[in-house]
């Protein structure tokens, strides 16, 4: 446990793009300040994004930690102080701005976390796909026969009014598998947790790593899917052209 | 550097500044703050504001209003509403181009005409030169809109240090004033636009959760609705087609606006309209039921967007603490019961809604120039950003409600061998298919002739704290940036705005020149005809010698009149008065001497 605290500590200093100052050549130690002169430091490009709000990486996080560090990382770095500077210090501002917003961004919503996390552990080749729940498969299937039927059914009121119920109780079934799944994800990020809390080294335990974002990754494509299917069931019931975008 | 906020709104438009730690407004000589945005190009010049309001009837060809609707648009996009602007619209490099006379002005030129109204009230009011500005616009105003309003600004003369959206200035004004804290919604219905905000105050920071809303939806829609009531009538009862009398269609217009604003306050109003040809007065009465009913359609197009707003912050009704009423058209109830329902509690509209937007801008403009630390804006774009991919599908890089700056990187690569630039095609639009979005720009990579996929350049997009795009390039393998001419598709290229400023310091000079040219050739037609009464009457009365130089003089006076030199007419003038000056007294003696024959000294006065 000694080690977890001293690592993360480690962790919450900034990674600076230089390790010297980009304006009075002093040495830069994880601040986003040069210690000498005061100017504003940018952050590396490849600064991840756990790193860049001061975070362990870890997934369970608490939203009002999270927000109250982008809120003074932002009177940080925010174009708006920034307005009388030099255009050296405007274009860091913007950079670094451009990319704590990203940070936040991605790491305030959960499921964006889980996605992101898997990119950073196991690289772009393991991509979150979108494949259907094996144990789902004849309630998709149904699901679709219901879909067509009622997207294709005549005026008549009573079959219309059939369909929409069968609809909305397909629905409700959707949605109740979608909270299991966030259950099961929330299940899945303690357990990421406490490995990455006993071993943070990131070739440490990594087998047992390997395999708890294994079943992150197959959780989450089941769940987009169900997500994109759930959205057309929506659209499709309230009448709009589905916004597959979200 | 003091900088000013600019509230350039559809219908009208307000500058206001920091006194200490208030905003204020800055009035002009009639005490009003609000300058429409109207401007009339007449003879005598340049005419801005309430006394160019007038000119809207008496000269509808040369008077331009509501002129934001067009601002970064293409002719396209405005056919639906050409009904009642009686100016020819025409379109050049996806720009529209308003003809008035012999000459055609882009948007932004008639917009910076309005904002060099309001900087010059500033510096009247503050006693110094006003060079720097943050101007407010729509928060659904997408960045060709946005570019339109940054270029307004370079025209008129003003370093526009930042543009700030409506709604969000509304909160920073409702922020300081009234210690808001919590989430709150602003309802934003102005003469043209919708805006609906959803923002977190919490300890100084504004963060914008969502935004949405309709850049084409505002008051002026329900003039529209109340002029074709209006219309409607007339040709029932006097078979008359207004349509084709410009100036009656802006008389119509303008009553029906006037009729808007009572019935927010009264309980029945009557419309009075001058018809024209002499066909007499016609009256028709109006009750706030029937308003009601003509409004409640407009009024239904903006809680979708609130709705989609609350779902975008993945909020319900009962989490928004505080309603903001902004906008002149929050006054009618109608608006103002339609919030109440939607989100489940009585608005706010403690501070003006005319106003708070400018003020708004102005604490905004006080952030920036360091004044105020303890305040932070985070705002977000309100339309997701993307490029153009095969099948003529978007591929989105930054999504809608992106906290701003947001960047996005992309990586371009080549599919055929020696192949030397890659196409980008950039758009704005929540819609799957690229036709179905708003196109922004296109440029060309440069690409060094290698085998397929060696090349790799990324391209990076950032939108900026206004909430526009900047695009660059950077060779990966050799880690050159290149610089890109990237062509907006609905604005000004760099050189036209260039060319635009030129020409708007020297338009206010020409329209002075226009003047005193006009003057002095009226001046001069004044001298000549009485000169040449003169001649008829005394010519005879005078030597030979003398009657040749006036008649030179006069002569010249006609050459130099034809040119557009007032100075060279003024100075012929001055001669030709020397020159026929004897002449003058001999007339005089002459007409006292044929005033005197046959009369009684007695009679003499």
């Amino acid at each position: 446990m000694d080690q977890t605290s001293q690592t993360s500590s480690k962790r919450t200093e900034l990674q600076m793009a230089r390790s010297m100052c980009w304006h009075c050549q002093s040495e830069v130690t994880g601040e986003y300040y040069c210690g000498q002169c005061v100017k504003v430091q940018p952050l590396s490009k490849e600064l991840d994004y756990f790193t860049c709000l001061g975070l362990p990486r870890l997934l369970s996080i608490d939203p009002a930690t999270l927000e109250a560090k982008y809120y003074e990382l932002s009177r940080a770095f925010h174009p708006d102080f920034f307005q009388a500077k030099t255009e050296t210090e405007k274009q860091i501002s913007l950079g670094n701005s451009a990319l704590l917003n990203t940070a936040y961004g991605t790491l305030k919503d959960p499921v964006q976390r889980a996605e992101y996390l898997l990119k950073l552990e196991a690289g772009s080749a393991k991509d979150i796909r979108n494949t259907p729940p094996a144990d789902l498969f004849e309630e998709i299937l149904e699901l679709q026969e219901d879909l067509e039927a009622f997207r294709s059914a005549s005026g008549d009121a009573g079959e219309t009014t059939q369909y929409r119920t069968k609809l909305l109780a397909d629905r409700k079934l959707l949605e109740e598998r979608q909270q299991a799944m966030d259950t099961k994800l929330t299940g899945l990020f303690a357990k990421w947790d406490t490995i990455q809390n006993r071993a943070p080294e990131p070739d440490a335990l990594r087998p047992q790593k390997d395999e708890v974002l294994k079943e992150m990754r197959e959780l989450l494509s089941n769940r987009t899917y169900l997500c994109s299917i759930l959205g057309d069931l929506v659209a499709t019931l309230e009448g709009g052209h589905a916004d597959r975008r979200h | 550097m003091r900088i000013v906020g600019i509230d350039l709104g559809t219908t009208n438009s307000l500058i206001a500044y920091m006194d200490g730690k208030t905003p204020r407004v800055i009035t002009g000589r009639g005490g009003r703050a609000m300058v429409p945005s109207v401007v009339a190009m007449t003879d005598n010049g340049l005419i801005v504001g309430d006394p160019a309001k007038e000119h809207l009837v008496r000269n509808p060809a040369r008077t331009i209003y509501s002129v934001k609707r067009f601002m970064g648009k293409g002719l396209a996009d405005v056919t639906d509403e050409l009904k009642y602007f009686p100016y020819t619209l025409s379109e050049q490099g996806g720009v529209i181009r308003i003809k008035v006379g012999e000459k055609t002005y882009s948007p932004p030129q008639v917009s910076a005409m309005i904002l060099k109204e309001l900087k010059q009230r500033a510096e009247a009011f503050l006693h110094e030169d006003v060079s720097k500005a943050v101007i407010t616009v729509p928060a659904y105003f997408n960045d060709s809109q946005r570019q339109a309003t940054k270029d307004a600004g370079m025209i008129a003369g003003l370093d526009v240090v930042r543009i700030i959206n409506e709604p969000t200035a509304a909160s920073l004004a409702y922020g300081l004033q009234q210690r808001t804290q919590g989430t709150i919604a602003v309802y934003d219905l102005g003469g043209g636009t919708f805006d609906i905000s959803i923002l977190k105050l919490k300890e100084g920071i504004f963060e914008v959760l969502s935004t949405n809303g309709n850049t084409h939806l505002g008051g002026d829609d329900l003039d529209h609705v109340l002029a074709e009531v209006i219309l409607k009538d007339v040709r029932a009862k006097h078979s008359l087609e207004l349509e084709k009398y410009d100036d009656t269609m802006q008389s119509v217009r303008l009553e029906a606006e006037r009729i808007k604003i009572r019935l927010s306050d009264e309980a029945r109003t009557t419309a009075v309209i001058e018809l024209p040809d002499g066909k007499g007065t016609f009256r028709r009465d109006f009750s706030r039921d029937e308003l009601e009913t003509l409004a409640e359609p407009l009024v239904g197009r903006t809680l979708a967007p609130c709705r989609q707003a609350l779902k975008d912050a993945g909020l319900t009704p009962s989490d928004i603490d505080e309603v903001v009423l902004v906008g002149g058209s929050t006054r009618m109830p109608l608006v103002r019961r339609r919030v109440q329902e939607l989100f489940g509690k009585k608005p706010h509209s403690e501070l003006n809604p005319d106003e708070v937007v400018a003020l708004g801008a102005a604490v905004q403009a006080d952030i920036l120039s360091g004044g105020t630390q303890d305040m932070l804006l985070l705002d977000v774009t309100p339309l997701s950003l993307g490029i153009e991919t095969m099948g003529g599908v978007m591929s989105t890089l930054i999504r809608r409600n992106t906290t701003i700056p947001a960047s996005s990187k992309e990586m371009f690569t080549t599919y055929v061998d020696g192949q030397t630039g890659v196409d980008i095609h950039i758009l704005q639009g929540e819609r799957e298919l690229v036709k179905d979005n708003r196109s922004l720009a296109r440029f060309r990579l440069k690409v060094p002739p290698l085998p397929a996929g060696v090349p790799r350049i990324e391209v990076t997009f950032l939108i900026d704290a206004n909430g526009i795009l900047n695009v660059t390039a950077r060779d990966i393998r050799t880690k050159q940036s290149q610089s890109l001419e990237v062509k907006p598709s609905h604005g000004l290229t760099d050189d036209e705005v260039e060319r635009m400023i030129g020409e708007s310091f020297q338009f206010a000079a020409d329209d002075l020149k226009a003047r005193q040219l006009i003057e002095a050739r009226t001046e001069a037609d004044a001298i000549l005809t009485a000169t040449d009464k003169a001649l008829k009457r005394g010519g005879s009365l005078i030597r030979q010698e003398e009657l040749t130089t006036i008649r030179a003089t006069l002569s010249s006076l006609e050459a130099v009149k034809k040119g557009d030199d007032h100075k060279a007419i003024r100075a012929k003038i001055a001669e030709t008065e020397q020159v026929t000056h004897h002449l003058a007294e001999v007339l005089m003696d002459d007409s006292l001497k044929q005033a005197l024959k046959n009369k009684k000294l007695s009679e003499l006065p």
